[in-house]
């Protein structure tokens, strides 16, 4: 029987989540790293016993640590992420030259074909390469290195590269995307890269429509689509349907544009989720409502959903990389929140329920679907 | 052995680490190391990083080897954070008669 296993990524720890395949009733084990930070963690495709997280504290550094049976058990791997050559500058707040220093690991995405193979989107940004499970890695520096990065410009939370997505049909094809620099695409495994952020408006940047400098929070995409992305800019809900060349906006109906979290069903590919939150002072859902929006039309048309999710007095963000879909019939979501609940659907989001209600802040979640 | 259980030129020393770093080294109680004569930061830190290597880049950078901002070190009862990392340690550090301290920095209000 089917089986899911939820990872969660918290100020103070990893959690995982683990139901059988009716996603009703769940365990919960950890803290794992308590006490830690943990970004991101996620199972590889090929082995869902291969699990990554990324570690960090402010006190001492970065960790990357491994489990190769499912998370029962963890080791400490690589963490010595060093810029190729000499990394030069990017542009500080204030518009001055900055070095590029390495802060910590926000995404690690493991390969679609080999368990050993991870990449690893950094702060400050760039894009980082194991090919031995985590043991060494090597930055692919074409992406910093291929023109723009000097007019890079940090985010709120940092100048991170917060999303890696891999194209399911073609291995050499690589989507990211920094904040506050844009997505960019590389067609050759990471050696040369583009900004793909045309039609992107945004209204706060010297340029409205530069070719980099957007402030993109999240990209998603369905694997029977690879060509078809969704992404949640700082404001604005946007569509492309070639690959990044151009985007349209199709925030639509949405009581706010501005959010973080965007994934896609896993069975229907018109079918997307964002959880509108409100901006840009405040950062929790609008009116004391948690609701996540459901469209079922690639964009533009959204309902809400909020049966079982709380309609008052709810103030909470739910963070770009804290929601993940399973790829069970039907398709479940999940989200994590700034106030510790992870919240689940079985049903494609009709209905919710908190699975854990007290964890610490939730920073990431992702889903893996086990046979 | 002498003082301390220390060899002839390459004493025992002992290190105290803080919690998070223990627990990530899987280390129970101080670390006991054999460091050669002159006893510097530096080469207790050398030393350590060889027997626990997952403790790389946590108390000093990677690449720079500098102190990682907040990660203090303290030796008889003094802030040895500001040293040189190639300042000889006190005797009784480099005797084990004392641990050097490793402590993360304390913020609060």
């Amino acid at each position: 029987m089917s089986s899911v296993r939820v990872l969660v990524g918290t100020r103070k720890g990893a959690f995982i989540l683990s139901s059988d395949g009716k996603r009703k009733d769940w365990t919960v084990s950890g803290p794992f790293f308590a006490g830690w930070e943990i970004y991101h963690l996620k199972g590889s495709a090929v082995d869902p016993k291969r699990l990554y997280a990324s570690q960090s504290s402010s006190w001492s550094g970065q960790v990357v640590q491994r489990s190769d049976d499912g998370g029962a058990t963890w080791n400490p791997v690589g963490n010595k992420f060093a810029y190729a050559g000499v990394p030069g500058t990017h542009q500080w707040y204030d518009g001055t030259p900055h070095p590029w220093e390495f802060k910590r690991v926000w995404h690690l995405e493991p390969s679609l074909s080999d368990a050993d193979t991870v990449y690893a989107g950094v702060e400050d940004a760039a894009l980082f390469k194991s090919s031995d499970g985590g043991a060494t890695w090597e930055e692919l520096k074409g992406l910093r290195e291929h023109g723009t990065g000097p007019h890079w410009q940090p985010g709120a939370g940092g100048m991170c590269l917060h999303t890696v997505i891999l194209d399911p049909s073609n291995p050499k094809r690589i989507y990211i995307a920094i904040s506050a620099a844009g997505a960019f695409r590389t067609d050759d495994g990471g050696k040369t890269w583009k900004p793909i952020n045309k039609g992107l408006v945004s209204k706060y940047i010297p340029d409205p429509t530069a070719e980099v400098g957007h402030c993109v929070h999240h990209v998603a995409m369905h694997k029977s689509r690879p060509d078809v992305l969704f992404m949640q800019k700082h404001w604005d809900v946007m569509r492309s349907d070639n690959a990044g060349e151009n985007w349209r906006e199709v925030s639509g109906n949405l009581p706010t544009d501005f959010g973080f979290a965007i994934d896609v069903h896993a069975h229907e590919p018109e079918t997307v989720y964002v959880v509108p939150i409100k901006s840009d002072s405040e950062h929790y859902v609008p009116e004391g409502k948690l609701r996540v929006f459901r469209s079922r039309t690639g964009g533009n048309e959204w309902e809400a959903l909020e049966k079982g999710l709380p309609q008052k007095d709810c103030y909470v963000n739910v963070l770009r990389d804290a929601m993940a879909v399973d790829s069970l019939d039907k398709c479940g979501v999940y989200f994590g929140t700034s106030g510790g609940q992870v919240y689940g659907s079985a049903d494609a989001g009709d209905s919710w329920a908190p699975i854990v209600r007290d964890l610490p802040a939730v920073l990431s979640v992702e889903v893996q679907t086990l046979q | 052995m002498s003082e301390g259980g220390a060899m002839e030129n390459r004493p025992v020393i002992r290190v105290a680490l803080p919690y998070h770093l223990r627990t990530l080294a899987s280390i129970e109680g101080d670390v006991e190391l054999e460091v050669p004569a002159p006893v510097t930061a530096r080469r207790v830190l050398d030393a350590l990083e060889a027997r626990y290597p997952m403790l790389g880049g946590t108390i000093r950078e990677h690449g720079t080897g500098q102190r990682r901002a907040f990660m203090r070190f303290f030796a008889c009862e003094e802030d040895w954070s500001h040293q040189s990392m190639d300042e000889a340690l006190p005797e009784a550090v480099a005797k084990g008669r004392e641990p050097l301290l490793i402590l993360g920095a304390i913020a609060g209000g």
